[in-house]
This record gives structure tokens, C-alpha cells and sequence, in this order.
């Protein structure tokens, strides 16, 4: 049944040794989460509660965004805030309550921390308790924490939706609850493969509205769609949830593995589960065969970024025939991780956290032929000759899933076809 | 506290990186959390440079936050000298780190670093970027500069330029060409281009150009002080500013005034007749003091615009705006709240505005075209081709740039004689700007019946400021249009149909008539009529 695969590795990467570096991190901070979370749910509004520079932050990586719709922004901190902390929590208030008269739509309202409110100590959670029984119960206030000294890039997200986990409704049903913000496009693809499949009842969290009923439960099982929601699994694990564990939904494998794992856990028959699949399956495979041309033997390193590093390596190696050099991720959750790292064969250096300027010296020394990295790093990496898919795209694009599968490869053969296709330097 | 959807500035922090990213050989160790070091994307993204900036980030995670965040500082400092080897380095901290008060200035000097060590206090809670770089260029010019011979030729410093400037790159260009056909050499370019072993040889120069008061002035002060360097006070942005420019010049180093004029064309340009359908446009200002002050008069004096309103987010430069916009009878907006531009530009009702990056996007949301004057701006304000803003050659990139957006004559006129075509009316936009064509306006009070409150858009960001508008708002009289009137109003070309609606009702207000016909519109225009 999985003949098309390459055959599982002999040895993964499971219990290989993570080299696990402290140093200077050129990765995002946990407050970006915000730019595609504000998107997919309508109704909620992200209110930060930082400095100039978490402002300045959100606009630079929100670019042109921030003028549709935005809902999100900054609570600035002033001096004054910082003298007295009783003046901040009314300061607060009153900011909120002004929020809350313009903006009649909002439903939901996240006080996201920052590094300066941490640090200080701003009682977030306390606000939000008490602006939640003031607007109760048009408006529910919940708070989390996206800030750089807790929290990176796609962690914000994970401390988004934990932070919604407590006041989910109980039930008892049994129920499949996928994990994790998704294009609207993906999200429709898997309820529809699932329910193809006969499984029933699928809760989204999140969901793109408060009024959508999300409820958790000790019959609820949950499959996550990213890797970086440790968290969140936890406080459904402490609601009564069930993990099932599986590897991502990247890939033609990818996919079929994770939806495997839900199709055996809800009782489908294999007759049926390839009658759904195997259409799909071929499709993606073609689509996967022509951006693999390209990608087959390339050598592939990835810096820390969004904890992805590791299911996307997995599918670079086994489905495009890349050979990666190292895997950088900057947490690496094994209870998540582990059917990745299963899949992917021993060989290379699996690194957790970041010392930059080290990190930077093993890429040039190892040269490879694809380097996935933040933007502060792409353009200086190009330069000194080495090709660059830059990391942030992986998020900001439908990747998951069957149908996404050749985009997915694409995003990494693009680079490389470009720097072959440009003619400049026989041009000079 | 204060909401804030956009920031003009960034924080001081990251000006200190606009002098360090611009200079090289000198590194800036900054104490910041774990996650500040998306601003190197500001330099290898909107700037496209090709190296990563010059800035080791101590990036503390909460669980260093014990005891150890100072030691971190001191291993931070160390790693990068060794690695870097600079010839001097800066040290500070962002926001967060002036929190936990670790002063990495004290403990660098303690260190007994083998360079000078400059150590930076930008207070992130009360100031902003363009202090940050005046502030850091000032305290590297106070620690490196000494009083040494002058060079035999007459030199100028160009200070002021940094990374991730608007323009600065192409500015220093023009403004060297300028002072090469007087005459005068330039000795050092900085921060942009300079090591710290260029700032201590800045005393032999002649004199200093201030190239840009924002980030520079309190080094020109001070060098004039403690070195006897003479600084320049105007701005060569425009023609006019230009020729002032080289007398300023001629009158410091007593050199004639000689110039290459062959190669200025706005003067003409916009002495053409094409050029005629832009007397008396109506434009607003926005940016930076320095580019706001200049536009200012070339929008009055050189393109023959009428400025409508105009002001600056720097408040370091209010004084200067109050004085510009008094002389051009209007009211200056000093402000850093984007929805207070927005609504100042809504009451101005301009055909035109020149702006940042953000009165882009006003524009674009109230159907006005827009044109870049001043950072904060985007990637494609960092062109690859030459566009200075400075000089001869700055003139004529100006004079394309905002006649570009503007809907060209032939074109008016036929809007205004003919109303009713499918595909060339007013919600079309000019028609060479097919994909950016602005978006419609929003349903005008007008076409509802008067002042009847704009339907709320509720994911608007517009509904975050201010509530009351239209006309309603400001005078005590329910102003009603008739429908004949409303109808005649919508003839009048969309680029002026504000400025006419309001006019009207003011007209209106003034006598007490409370219901508009269109003997009032044309009676309000013959009055308004000059």
C-alpha cells in the first residue's frame, strides 16, 4: 500500500544526538504569529501590549497588511506606564474600552504580552479577567504571551490557541479536533477528505468565528496540522484530549500518513481509505515529480525558524531526493516530532536553538546547494554565492495537504531554477 | 499608553543601527530579547544590502532573565570583536533591556577593550529613531573627532546620510558633483561610508554640510563648537533651495557660486504649457521637517501647487514646521498618530498628497493620488536606478515623481466635459495607472442626502480614530441637499468635488441656509471664486 514511498529508513533521526547551541538567535519573535492569526479569525482583535519596537515589528513584517483590515495593534508603553504599575492596569482598561466602542465587530479580544510587559510585569492575565466580566458577553478578553524572551515566530500561535483552550466548552463527544490556523482553501480540502472518509464529527481550532462551537472533552482526539503547537496540545491533553500522533500533512506521504493515522483511529477500511485517497495521491505526485527534478541530489541546510525544519526536511529527502546537511529548528517537541524523525534517514546534524555566527560558519563550510533561512540572512547569503528560500514564505503560503503538495516543492525548486536562468554574470 | 496601528519611526535602537549598518568597521553590540533582530530585515530587505548589519544581539530568553543577562552582554562583546575585529564599537540597549538595567556601557568600559568603546543611552520610552541617529553619530563624533590640520584644498564633510534612508545613497552623489563644479573637495561622507577611523580626521575639512538636519544636527553643532566648522543651514532639496545652497557655500568658503545648469530641467519643465493645469493644484505635505520644508516650496514656488496643509512626525522639527506652515497660511499637524494625518488630509480635501509610505495608503483609501517625499518608506523607494532628491538632478527626479500620479490635462478636460463614459470616468482614476487605479470613494455624504452619517465600516481602521464627520460634526445647522443640487455637485471633477462640497456648505452655514439648491453651489463658488 505505501509502495510508491521510499521504504522507511533503516535508522531515522529519532534518537540521533540534537546538537543544542545558545547564542545569538536571528529568528522572529512570538508576536508575528499575529499577522496570519488576524486573518483567519474574523472576529478577534489582537491587542499587544509592548513598545515602539513590538509596533515597528508588526508593521515591517505586516507590510502592505496592516492597511486591510487590520485587526491588531499596539498598546504603546509610555514612561509614565512605567512608574507606576496600578496606573498601567487602568491605562489598559481605558485603552481597551476605547477599542471596544469603535470596533462593535469584535468578539474576541487577545492582550498579547511583549518582552517590556513580562518584564515588568504587567498582570495581562488579571486584565483580562476583568475586562472580560465587563464585557461579558459580547466580548471575551483572554491573554497570551508572544514575546521574543518566551515565545518564536509560530510559537505565538501555539501560546494563542492554549490560551483559548480553558474556556472551550466541555463535551462528551466523540469528536476529531484538527489543530493548527490554516489557509481557508486547505482547511475546506481536509474536512472534505475526512469526510469522504466517514469521519465525523471535525472541530477546527481556531475556528474564524467565537460564535463557531469549539468544544473539548475526554472523547476528543486530536490531530495536529503544525508542528509547533506543543502547548496547546497540552492544555487539550489536560482537558481530556488524546493526541494522535502521526507525521505532518506535507507531501503525497506526508498527507497519507497523517490521514492514515485518523482513518485507523475512526475505524475506516483500508478498500475505502484508498478509493478517497489514491486520485489525490497520484496528482500530487505528479505535481511533486516535476519541481523534484530540479531539487533531486541537492544538498539542503535549514536555520532555525518556525519548527517546520523538520517535517519539510523529511519531505525534501524522501519525496523531491534532497540530501540534507543539517536541520535546525529552534525547539524541537520529540512527542511531536518523533514520526517525522522516524522518516528521516540518519545523516544530518539535527540542531535545536542557535548560535548564529557558529551556524553561519558550518553552512559556508558545507556549502549546500539550498539554504532555507530568515530574510536577515537570504540577501547576505546570496551574496556570497549561495542560493536562499527564504523561511517566512512557508507560512504565508498554502503548503499543506495533498493538493498543495506541488506548490510546496516549487517554493523550494523556484529559487534554484532562477539562479540557473539568470544570465547576468556572462552578461558583465 | 497608547494605540498605535502604524509608527512613523521606529525606536531609537534601530536609528543607532542606521549610523552603525552605514559606517563600516565599527560594530554595535546591542542588549535586546530574543526576537529584536527582525530590523536586520530592514537592511537586507528594504535596503537590499548584501551583508547582514554590523549588530551582535545579545537576544536573552526568559530564562536568562535570573542573574546571568550581564554576563551574556559581556560574552556578546567579546565574541564580537573577536570575530569582527572593528575599529571601534557602540553599545546599548533596546527597549527591554533598558528594563533590566544592566548598562552595558558601564560594563563595557569596564572590559578593557583594546578600541574605543562607545557607549549609547537612548531612552526608548520617550524618543524615537531619527534621535537615535543623531544621537549616536553625535556621541561617535564627540569620542572620535580631535581638532587636526585642515586639508590645503577647501573641503566639506557631507554629514547625515545613514542606511535606510530615503534617497541618502543618491543624494551624497549629487550633492559631491555640486561642491566638485565650485570647487570644494569633500574630505569625509558620514556615517554613510565612514569607519571611525574617518570621523577622527572630520576636523580637516573646511566646513560641514548638513546634508540632513535630523540625524546629524547635534554632530554639525557640536563640530562647529569644538572644532570650528562651519555648518550649512539650507537643504539643497528643490531649485530654489539648491541655488541658496551653493551661495551659502560661496559664502562660507569664499569661492564664486559656479554651477552646471545644462543638465536642470524642471524650470522649464514646468514652465511648459503642459505644465499650466497644475497651477493652483491643491497638495498636503506630510513626512519628515527637513523634506516637508522643502516640498513645501517647491510645490509653491517651482510647480506653482497650492499647499493646503502640510506637517511633520519628527517633533524635533516643530518649530521649524509651525514656521513654514505659518508662511504658507496654514495650519501645521505635528503629530505621530497616523489617524490624525488621516483626518487632517480628509479636511484638507487636497487633488494631491505628498507623503511617507502611509499617506500612500491614505490616499489610496480616499481615492487621492500620492506621491513619496520622505522616509518611512517601502523597498520600491529603494530604486536601483539614480534618483536623488538633492540638487539639479533631485529637481528633476521631483518634477517626474509628482506629476506622474496626477491625471493628465487632456484628460481633465475631457472628464469634466464628458460624464457619462463607460470606461474613462471618475472612479477610473488616471487612466496610466490602470493597476493602481484608486479605489472608488466611499459612498459621499451627498449622494445619501446630505449629512447623513456615513455608513459604518466596521473593519475600516478608519473607525479606530475619529467618529464625527461630515458636515454635521462642525456646525450646529443639519445641512440637506437637494437632490437637484447633489446632482449638479457630482458634474464638478471628483479631484475637486471635496473641496467644492465643503465649500458650499460653508457658504451655506455662514448665511444660515440650511438646504442646499444649485443656486447656493454656484452662489458659493462665485464666492469662493478668485
Amino acid at each position: 500500500m505505501t509502495e510508491s514511498f521510499t521504504p522507511p529508513p533503516a535508522a531515522g533521526c529519532r534518537d540521533t544526538p540534537v546538537l543544542k547551541e545558545r547564542g545569538q538567535r536571528e529568528v522572529f519573535c512570538g508576536l508575528t504569529g499575529i499577522i496570519w492569526l488576524h486573518r483567519k479569525m474574523q472576529d478577534a482583535f489582537f491587542l499587544v501590549v509592548g513598545s515602539r519596537t513590538c509596533a515597528h515589528l508588526l508593521q515591517s513584517a505586516a507590510g502592505v497588511m496592516i492597511f486591510a483590515e487590520p485587526r491588531f495593534g499596539t498598546a504603546i508603553l509610555e514612561e509614565g506606564d512605567l512608574a507606576g504599575l496600578a496606573d498601567a492596569q487602568e491605562e489598559l482598561e481605558r485603552e481597551v474600552e476605547r477599542l471596544l466602542d469603535r470596533r462593535p465587530d469584535i468578539r474576541q479580544l487577545f492582550l498579547v504580552g511583549s518582552c517590556p510587559s513580562e518584564v515588568i510585569k504587567l498582570d495581562l492575565s488579571r486584565a483580562a479577567e476583568r475586562l472580560t466580566q465587563r464585557h461579558a458577553p459580547r466580548v471575551r478578553v483572554l491573554n497570551y504571551s508572544g514575546s521574543g524572551i518566551e515565545t518564536t515566530f509560530t510559537e505565538g500561535e501555539d501560546a494563542c490557541l492554549a490560551s483559548m483552550v480553558p474556556v472551550l466548552p466541555e463535551t462528551d463527544r466523540r469528536q476529531l479536533m484538527l489543530v493548527g490556523a490554516l489557509p481557508d482553501v486547505v482547511e475546506d480540502q481536509a474536512l472534505d477528505l475526512l469526510e469522504k472518509l466517514g469521519v465525523g464529527p471535525v472541530t477546527v481550532l481556531p475556528a474564524a468565528r467565537a460564535s463557531d462551537q469549539v468544544a473539548v472533552g475526554p472523547n476528543t482526539v486530536v490531530a495536529l496540522t503544525q508542528p509547533f503547537l506543543g502547548e496547546t496540545l497540552s492544555a487539550l491533553e489536560r482537558r481530556g484530549a488524546r493526541h494522535l500522533a502521526a507525521p505532518f500533512p506535507f507531501g503525497e506521504e506526508g498527507t497519507t500518513a497523517w490521514l492514515r493515522a485518523v482513518a485507523q483511529e475512526f475505524g475506516v477500511s483500508e478498500e475505502r481509505f484508498e478509493e478517497v485517497t489514491a486520485a489525490p495521491r497520484a496528482r500530487a505526485r505528479r505535481a511533486v515529480a516535476q519541481a523534484a527534478e530540479t531539487l533531486n541530489r541537492r544538498s539542503l541546510f535549514f536555520f532555525p525558524d518556525s519548527q517546520l525544519e523538520i517535517p519539510l526536511a523529511r519531505f525534501l529527502t524522501r519525496e523531491c531526493g534532497m540530501e540534507a546537511v543539517e536541520v535546525g529548528a529552534p525547539y524541537i517537541n520529540k512527542q511531536v516530532v518523533a514520526p517525522d524523525l522516524d522518516l528521516l534517514a540518519e545523516g544530518p546534524v539535527i540542531s535545536e536553538g542557535q548560535d548564529v555566527d557558529l551556524q553561519l560558519d558550518r553552512c559556508r563550510a558545507a556549502r549546500p546547494d539550498l539554504t532555507v533561512c530568515g530574510l536577515g540572512l537570504a540577501n547576505p547569503l546570496e551574496a556570497e554565492g549561495l542560493t536562499t528560500k527564504w523561511a517566512i514564505e512557508l507560512v504565508f503560503t498554502p503548503v499543506h495537504f495533498y493538493e498543495q503538495a506541488g506548490d510546496l516543492a516549487g517554493l523550494f525548486s523556484r529559487p534554484i531554477r532562477r539562479h540557473d536562468l539568470l544570465k547576468l554574470e556572462a552578461a558583465e | 499608553m497608547k494605540l498605535s496601528v502604524w509608527t512613523y519611526e521606529g525606536p531609537p535602537h534601530v536609528g543607532a543601527m542606521r549610523v552603525a549598518t552605514g559606517m563600516t568597521d565599527l560594530h554595535y553590540v546591542l542588549h535586546a530579547p530574543q526576537g529584536d533582530t527582525y530590523a536586520d530585515l530592514l537592511f537586507t530587505m528594504i535596503e537590499r544590502r548584501d551583508h547582514r548589519p554590523p549588530v551582535t544581539y545579545t537576544t536573552f530568553q526568559a530564562r536568562d532573565l535570573g542573574s546571568d543577562t550581564a554576563d551574556l552582554f559581556k560574552t556578546a562583546c567579546e565574541d564580537a570583536y573577536a570575530r569582527f575585529q572593528p575599529q571601534a564599537m557602540i553599545v546599548g540597549a533596546s527597549c527591554t533591556a533598558e528594563l533590566i538595567q544592566d548598562d552595558p556601557g558601564g560594563m563595557a568600559e569596564t572590559m578593557g577593550m583594546p578600541i574605543p568603546i562607545v557607549p549609547l543611552e537612548l531612552p526608548s520610552y520617550q524618543r524615537k529613531e531619527n534621535f537615535g541617529c543623531d544621537e549616536t553619530f553625535f556621541q561617535l563624533v564627540k569620542a572620535l573627532a580631535r581638532p587636526v590640520e585642515k586639508t590645503e584644498a577647501i573641503t566639506a564633510n557631507l554629514i547625515g546620510p545613514t542606511a535606510l534612508g530615503f534617497r541618502h545613497r543618491d543624494d551624497i552623489t549629487e550633492v559631491t558633483r555640486h561642491l566638485e563644479e565650485m570647487g570644494v573637495g569633500v574630505n569625509v561622507v558620514g556615517p554613510m561610508g565612514a569607519t571611525p577611523e574617518d570621523l577622527t580626521r572630520l576636523g580637516a575639512a573646511h566646513f560641514n554640510v548638513l546634508m540632513y538636519p535630523e540625524t546629524a544636527e547635534s554632530a554639525a553643532r557640536w563640530m562647529e563648537r569644538e572644532l570650528g566648522l562651519p555648518f550649512t543651514k539650507t537643504v539643497p532639496i528643490g531649485v530654489g533651495a539648491t541655488r541658496d545652497f551653493l551661495e551659502e557655500v560661496s559664502g562660507i568658503t569664499g569661492l564664486p557660486v559656479r554651477t552646471d545648469e545644462s543638465r536642470l530641467r524642471l524650470p522649464w519643465y514646468s514652465a511648459s504649457v503642459d505644465s499650466t493645469y497644475l497651477t493652483g493644484k491643491r497638495v498636503f505635505l506630510f513626512g519628515d521637517g527637513t523634506h516637508v520644508a522643502a516640498a513645501a516650496r517647491i510645490a509653491r514656488d517651482e510647480m506653482g501647487f497650492e499647499v493646503v496643509g502640510l506637517g511633520c512626525y519628527n517633533r524635533e522639527q516643530a518649530r521649524n514646521i509651525r514656521r513654514v506652515a505659518k508662511d504658507y497660511g496654514v495650519e501645521a499637524t505635528i503629530t505621530d498618530d497616523y489617524l490624525e494625518v488621516e483626518a487632517a488630509i480628509e479636511a484638507a480635501a487636497p487633488e494631491m498628497i505628498l507623503g511617507t509610505q502611509m499617506e500612500r495608503h491614505i490616499g489610496k483609501r480616499l481615492g487621492i493620488p500620492c506621491a513619496v517625499i520622505s522616509a518611512p518608506v517601502h523597498v520600491q523607494d529603494f530604486p536601483a536606478r539614480y534618483a536623488p532628491q538633492m540638487g539639479f538632478e533631485g529637481a528633476n527626479v521631483i518634477f517626474d515623481t509628482w506629476v506622474h500620479p496626477l491625471v493628465m490635462g487632456l484628460e481633465e478636460h475631457l472628464l469634466h466635459m464628458f460624464r457619462e463614459d463607460f470606461e474613462f470616468h471618475d472612479e477610473a482614476g488616471p487612466s496610466h495607472h490602470a493597476a493602481h487605479a484608486p479605489a472608488p470613494r466611499p459612498a459621499e455624504p451627498a449622494h445619501e442626502g446630505g449629512a447623513a452619517p456615513r455608513p459604518a465600516a466596521p473593519d475600516s481602521p478608519r473607525d479606530i480614530s475619529t467618529q464625527e464627520e461630515g458636515p454635521a460634526a462642525a456646525g450646529g445647522i443639519e445641512i440637506v441637499w437637494r437632490p437637484a443640487a447633489e446632482k449638479e455637485l457630482k458634474k464638478i471633477p471628483f479631484f475637486v468635488r471635496g473641496k467644492a462640497k465643503r465649500n458650499t456648505e460653508a457658504f451655506a452655514r455662514e448665511r444660515g441656509v440650511a438646504e442646499i439648491d444649485v443656486d447656493t453651489l454656484y452662489e458659493a463658488k462665485a464666492h469662493y471664486a478668485r
